[in-house]
C-alpha cells in the first residue's frame, strides 16, 4: 500500500506544475497589455516601461514563469493592481467565505442526497423513488444562478424573510446563517442531484449482488443487511463526495455573484472585470492546488477504506 | 418480422432477433420520458431556427415608455424588459445564441476528443502518456471554475466562449474515448482481424470507431446541458455574448435589477435555460438506456 501512497503522491507534482504553467499562461493570454491597462490615460512610455520593470514583464516568459513560480513557493502571490494589497491577504480572506459556503452546502447536499438515494435504492419503483429521480433531474439540469435569483425573489422581495445580499459585517450567528442560507441552497443544488443519483445507483449494485441475497436468505436482519450496502458502496460514493465538495469550492462564482458573498468567485469576478491579473491568478491557482490535494486526499482515503484499490 | 406461431392454445408470438440499431429505435418508441423530452426539445430548436419569422417585434428595439410590462401585456404577450424590448422576440432570438454557444463547444469537443482518445488508447505508449497528462493537467480546474477563468483573461465574446467551453469539454471526452479504446482493443476479435491480415486503416475504421464511437457519443450528449448552462453563465457574469444581442443568460443578468418591480419577466430567461437543458438531459439519459451503455 505504501508504494501506491508514494506513487499517487509523486504523480500528483507534475498535474501540480502543469496547473501552475496554465495559470501563468493566462496572463499572456489575455489580448493587450496587462499594464497599459491599468496605468492612468496619461502615463508617458517611459512610465509604462518602468512599471513594466517593476512587476517583471520585460524579461523571456521561461524566466518570468521560473520567478513568479519561486516567489509562489515562497507564499507571495504578487500585489494586486488595483488596490497594490498583497493579493495572499485578499485570497486568504477569501477563500475562507467561500470554504464556510462550500462546506455548509456540501452538508446540506450530501445529507439530503445520500438519504434520498438510500431511500431510492431501497424502495425501488416506488414514490421515494420517483421522487428521487425526479430531484436528480432538476438537480443537475437547473442553472444554479437562475435559481439563486428565484430564492431572493420568493424568499427576500415576496415573502421578505431573508436577506439577498452578501454577509453582515460582524452579525451574531442568526444574522449570519440568515445570510448564508439561500446562498447555501442554490449551491447544493447540483451536488445534490448528482450524489443523489450516485448514491441510489451504488446502492443498487451493491444490493443486486449474491452476497446480499446470501445475508437476506440467512435471516439478517433489515438493519443490518443496510450496513453492509452501505460499507461496501461507501468507496464509490466517497470518490463523488470529493470531488463535489472540490466543485462547490471552486464553482461557486456564480452563486457568489447573485448573491455578493465575498467569497473567492466574487474577487475572481471583481478582478475579471478590472482586469486585475494577479489577483486572477491567485484566485485560480489557490483553487486549483486545492483541488488536486483534494482529489489526492480522497485517493489515499480510498486505499485506506478499500486496500483492493492499491492491488490493481 | 414476427410470426404467431400455435403452442397448445395460447399463440405466442417470436420476434425475429432485431439488429442492434433496430432495436434502440425501438426501445426509444416506447420511452415516453425521452419521447416527451425530444417533442420539447425540437419545439425549441424549431422556434430558435424560425425566431425571424415567428419573433413579431426586432428584439434590440426598445421604447422607454413601455418599461417592463407585465406577462400577458396587450401586445407583448410575455411582457417588455427593463428596456422596453419585446420578450417574447428576445427569448425567441436569445434562444439562438444560447443554443450556439452551447451546443458548438460539445461539437468541437465530440470531433476533437474522440480523434485524440482514440488515437492515446489505440497507440497506447508515449503517445498514451504525453496526451492523457496533458489532459489530467485540466481536470486540476473544476469545469466552471476552468471556463471563467479562460474567458475572463481572454475577454468577453461569442468567440472566446466557445473557445473555454471547448477546452472544458475536450479532456472529459478524451478520457471517455481513450478508456473506450482501450477495452475495444484488447477484446479478442480484433486479434482475430490482425490476424486475419487486416491493415491498421481497416482495423481502426471497422472494428474500433464501430463500437467506441456509441459511448462517446453518449457521453458527449450528456455534456451538452451542462454546456448550455456554462454558456448562458459565462454570459450572465458578462462574459459571454455582448449587449445588445438577446441571449438567455445575459437577459437574466440585465433583468436581475428589475425583480423588485416585476418578478415574473425577469425568471422567464432563466426558466428557458432550465427546460431546455433539463429537456437535453432526460434525451441523453433515454439515448443511454436505449442503448445500453453503462455509466
Amino acid at each position: 500500500m505504501w508504494v501506491y501512497v508514494g506513487r499517487r503522491l509523486l504523480l500528483a507534482i507534475p498535474t501540480l506544475l502543469g496547473t501552475s504553467i496554465i495559470v501563468f499562461a493566462m496572463v499572456h493570454l489575455a489580448p493587450g497589455d496587462p499594464i497599459a491597462a491599468v496605468m492612468p490615460a496619461e502615463s508617458s512610455q517611459a512610465e509604462i516601461e518602468a512599471t513594466k520593470r517593476a512587476y517583471g514583464f520585460d524579461r523571456p516568459l521561461p524566466v518570468q514563469y521560473l520567478v513568479w513560480l519561486g516567489r509562489v513557493a515562497r507564499g507571495d502571490l504578487g500585489k494586486s493592481i488595483a488596490t497594490r494589497r498583497p493579493v495572499v491577504l485578499d485570497v486568504r480572506d477569501a477563500f475562507a467565505n467561500s470554504l464556510v459556503l462550500a462546506l455548509s452546502s456540501s452538508l446540506v447536499a450530501f445529507g439530503l442526497g445520500g438519504v434520498l438515494g438510500l431511500l431510492a435504492a431501497f424502495r425501488q419503483g416506488r414514490v421515494v423513488d420517483k421522487l428521487a429521480s425526479a430531484i436528480a433531474v432538476v438537480g443537475v439540469s437547473v442553472p444554479h444562478y437562475w435559481a439563486g435569483i428565484i430564492l431572493i425573489i420568493v424568499f427576500s422581495v415576496q415573502l421578505n424573510w431573508l436577506p439577498a445580499m452578501g454577509s453582515a459585517n460582524d452579525p451574531g450567528f442568526v444574522e449570519y446563517l440568515r445570510h448564508i442560507a439561500l446562498p447555501t441552497v442554490a449551491l447544493a443544488l447540483i451536488p445534490l442531484g448528482v450524489i443523489t443519483r450516485v448514491v441510489r445507483s451504488a446502492a443498487l449494485d451493491i444490493l443486486n449482488q449474491e452476497f446480499v441475497v446470501a445475508l437476506r436468505a440467512k435471516g439478517l436482519a433489515a438493519r443490518r443487511v443496510f450496513t453492509h450496502v452501505v460499507k461496501n458502496a461507501a468507496p464509490q460514493i466517497l470518490t463523488v463526495l470529493g470531488l463535489q465538495f472540490g466543485f462547490q469550492l471552486g464553482g461557486s462564482v456564480l452563486v457568489e455573484a447573485v448573491f455578493s458573498w465575498p467569497g473567492t468567485g466574487y474577487l475572481l469576478n471583481l478582478a475579471i472585470f478590472q482586469r486585475d491579473i494577479p489577483v486572477l491568478q491567485g484566485v485560480i491557482l489557490v483553487l486549483a492546488t486545492f483541488f488536486v490535494l483534494l482529489n489526492l486526499a480522497v485517493d489515499l482515503a480510498q486505499t485506506v477504506i478499500d486496500p483492493r484499490i492499491a492491488r490493481q | 418480422m414476427a410470426a404467431t406461431v400455435a403452442l397448445g392454445e395460447v399463440p405466442v408470438v417470436v420476434a425475429a432477433p432485431m439488429s442492434y440499431w433496430r432495436t434502440v429505435r425501438w426501445r426509444l418508441a416506447r420511452d415516453r420520458a425521452t419521447l416527451l423530452a425530444g417533442g420539447v426539445l425540437a419545439l425549441i430548436v424549431l422556434s430558435a431556427l424560425l425566431a425571424p419569422w415567428l419573433a413579431p417585434y426586432d428584439p434590440t428595439a426598445g421604447s422607454i415608455r413601455l418599461r417592463l410590462a407585465p406577462v400577458g401585456a396587450p401586445g407583448h404577450v410575455l411582457g417588455t424588459d427593463e428596456q422596453g424590448r419585446d420578450m417574447l422576440s428576445r427569448l425567441l432570438w436569445g434562444g439562438r445564441m444560447t443554443l450556439v454557444a452551447g451546443l458548438t463547444p460539445v461539437l468541437v469537443a465530440f470531433v476533437l476528443g474522440a480523434g485524440l482518445g482514440v488515437l492515446a488508447g489505440y497507440l497506447g505508449g508515449i503517445a498514451n502518456t504525453l496526451i492523457m497528462r496533458t489532459m489530467d493537467v485540466f481536470y486540476a480546474f473544476p469545469s466552471v471554475l476552468l471556463a471563467i477563468a479562460i474567458s475572463g483573461a481572454l475577454g468577453p465574446g461569442l468567440a472566446n466562449t466557445l473557445l473555454s467551453l471547448s477546452i472544458v469539454f475536450v479532456p472529459r471526452v478524451v478520457r471517455v474515448a481513450e478508456s473506450a479504446t482501450v477495452q475495444v482493443k484488447s477484446l479478442e476479435y480484433i486479434a482475430a482481424a490482425r490476424a486475419s491480415g487486416a491493415g491498421v486503416r481497416a482495423i481502426v475504421r471497422h472494428h474500433l470507431l464501430a463500437n467506441v464511437l456509441g459511448p462517446i457519443l453518449v457521453f458527449s450528449s450528456t455534456q451538452v446541458s451542462l454546456s448550455i448552462i456554462l454558456a448562458a453563465g459565462l454570459s450572465f457574469l458578462g462574459l459571454g455574448v455582448t449587449p445588445p444581442a438577446a441571449e438567455w443568460g445575459l437577459m437574466l443578468n440585465t433583468l436581475r435589477q428589475s425583480i423588485y418591480v416585476n418578478a415574473l419577466v425577469p425568471a422567464l430567461p432563466g426558466l428557458a435555460i432550465f427546460v431546455t437543458s433539463m429537456a437535453f438531459n432526460l434525451l441523453s439519459d433515454g439515448l443511454r438506456d436505449a442503448m445500453e451503455i453503462r455509466g
